[in-house]
């Protein structure tokens, strides 16, 4: 384990062409990391995630991914990711290759990724058209009861990165409130980014609690505010707000790329983004 | 308190379909109004799951995403992902699922994946999500959607959610669990399949329309129940409880978020 700035962190560990999975379900999601990964003009990623939300949207948008596995790519409760369906719709601003899934069978690809499993396996995708438009969705009958059931091959990351609350200086970290498929995630890649709200001296006892050992983690990037416009539960709110504004910004190609440039790739850094935010236009 | 609108009818509907104590799997919109209007009125002690992982949970104001702060401060537990997918829903643990879709035929199958072909699609819808899952799994599930001839339709773009499939016993023969569809609630009135065919039928209307006005929204010719039951208009109670639900949820959904210095 190591502690690593997030430019030093997304060097090392995401290059160009990677397997990257930014997770975190609606809470704790890596901004801060994905607007890293958009400045170093990363190219060819597969990006993975449940629910690409804005942060793929984003990264889709600028370019850096070819390649999508996810389950639900809406912006949850306001409509669309417009970006995610240009890139699928009209190749902007080049082709997206799509892997597509339910949750369900997204979960059981990360926990047997996780378990170093071939596959995963459920009573899943009945009458399902996703079975025919993805060929890696197959089934097998089960030896004890002859049952069909679906299968999906494990899904294992070059790297995921977790945004989380806290880490101490070994590089122990916790998270707590919702935590999606993240430690599953964290488990199935071969390494394992986490940005922080805090680094501290000692973890408190977190019975329960999400806690990934440190020899689990290959770095530890101090970044406060780094799930924003999505939330870290304790530290700050989820800006619905910004979610419903990003509809706009995201609808139309131009609007996009200007708030991007503006507000990421201007930015040296996360602070200086979310600084970007209160200035006015 | 007079007058009313459609959406609000919708939703009320919707929750007066759930009952005490139900285990209830929520999806975020109006399922997630109607089930917390249930709970805020005559199902106080209904369980709420979203599939964040979040169980038992009592929002004071509706989340915006399936997975907001208020979801987990109000919950009971919060379990990883996986757990809620495969030890809850597989397990057969939920009673409702509620389901919304672009599209539905007459069976009851959904389509929220695309429309158009899926390779070259003409609208890319968000996908699946939780959705095959539920309506596989689920005791039973509600579909709550607004009708037109472009959503309900003869034949779906691409077959996302298992309704009754191709009607009949079909989904009998399938390894879902679930019983499948119960009621499909519209903005005209509810739709229930009917014993043998498994058809969509026109069974309950809402107080202010008519059988033709469904008839129109819908893609396919529509069949009416014998007995066509008329619909309570919303109570006092009811009305008040949403309206003030929802001004509650558009005020906390405009509140700046202030991050740690």
């Amino acid at each position: 384990m190591e502690h690593l700035s997030l430019r030093q962190a997304v060097e090392r560990f995401v290059p160009s062409g990677a397997r990257v999975a930014l997770e975190g379900f609606t809470h704790l999601i890596p901004f801060a990391a994905g607007h890293e990964i958009i400045r170093q003009q990363r190219r060819d990623l597969h990006l993975i995630r449940m629910t690409p939300d804005l942060i793929y949207d984003q990264m889709i948008g600028m370019g850096c991914a070819a390649r999508l596995t996810f389950s639900w790519g809406g912006n949850p409760g306001v409509g669309s990711l417009h970006r995610l369906r240009d890139a699928v719709e009209h190749g902007w601003p080049r082709p997206l290759e799509l892997d597509e899934h339910s949750h369900a069978g997204m979960a059981a690809a990360y926990c047997a990724g996780a378990a170093r499993l071939p596959f995963g396996v459920l009573r899943g995708y009945v009458g399902a058209d996703l079975v025919t438009v993805n060929p890696a969705i197959r089934s097998i009958t089960c030896p004890y009861t002859g049952e069909e059931l679906a299968t999906v091959p494990a899904i294992n990351p070059d790297v995921t990165i977790l945004h989380a609350q806290r880490a101490d200086r070994k590089g122990n970290v916790a998270i707590h409130g919702i935590v999606g498929a993240q430690r599953e995630a964290a488990l199935a890649a071969t390494a394992l980014v986490v940005t922080v709200e805090e680094i501290v001296d000692e973890l408190p006892p977190a019975m329960n609690s999400v806690v990934l050992p440190h020899w689990l983690v290959s770095a530890v990037v101090h970044c406060p505010g780094g799930a924003y416009p999505s939330y870290a539960q304790g530290c700050y709110a989820r800006d619905n707000s910004f979610y419903q504004q990003w509809d706009a910004i995201a609808r139309d190609r131009a609007s996009f790329t200007e708030w991007m440039e503006r507000h990421v790739l201007a930015r040296p850094d996360h602070k200086s983004f979310l600084a970007s935010l209160g200035e006015a236009a | 308190m007079t007058g009313w609108t459609r959406d609000e009818m919708m939703t009320i509907a919707a929750a007066r379909m759930l009952w005490d104590g139900c285990v209830c799997f929520v999806g975020i919109g109006l399922p997630s109004a109607a089930c917390n209007l249930a709970r805020l009125t005559y199902a106080p002690d209904i369980v709420l799951i979203y599939e964040s992982g979040t169980i038992g949970t009592r929002p004071d104001v509706l989340p915006l995403s399936i997975g907001d702060g208020e979801l987990a401060e109000t919950a009971a537990c919060v379990v990883p992902l996986p757990e809620i997918f495969s030890y809850y829903l597989q397990g057969g643990r939920v009673d409702v699922g509620f389901l919304g879709a672009a599209q539905i035929d007459r069976f009851g199958n959904l389509n929220s994946t695309v429309i158009g072909p899926y390779d070259a699609p003409h609208t890319r819808l968000p996908g699946a999500g939780g959705a095959p899952e539920i309506a596989a799994h689920a005791r039973q599930t509600f579909v709550v959607m607004k009708a037109s001839p472009r959503s309900f339709v003869s034949k779906l773009d691409f077959y996302t959610s298992a309704g009754f499939l191709g009607g009949g016993s079909a989904r009998e023969a399938t390894s879902a669990r679930g019983g499948g569809p119960k009621a499909v609630v519209t903005d005209f009135g509810i739709l229930t399949p009917a014993e043998d065919s498994r058809e969509l039928t026109l069974t309950a209307l809402f107080p202010d329309t008519t059988v033709e006005a469904a008839r129109a929204a819908v893609g396919w010719q529509l069949a009416l129940a014998d007995e066509l039951e008329i619909l309570d208009p919303p109570t006092p109670n009811e009305l008040a409880t949403l309206r003030a639900l929802n001004e509650r949820t558009s005020e906390a959904h405009r509140r700046p978020v202030e991050l740690p210095a």
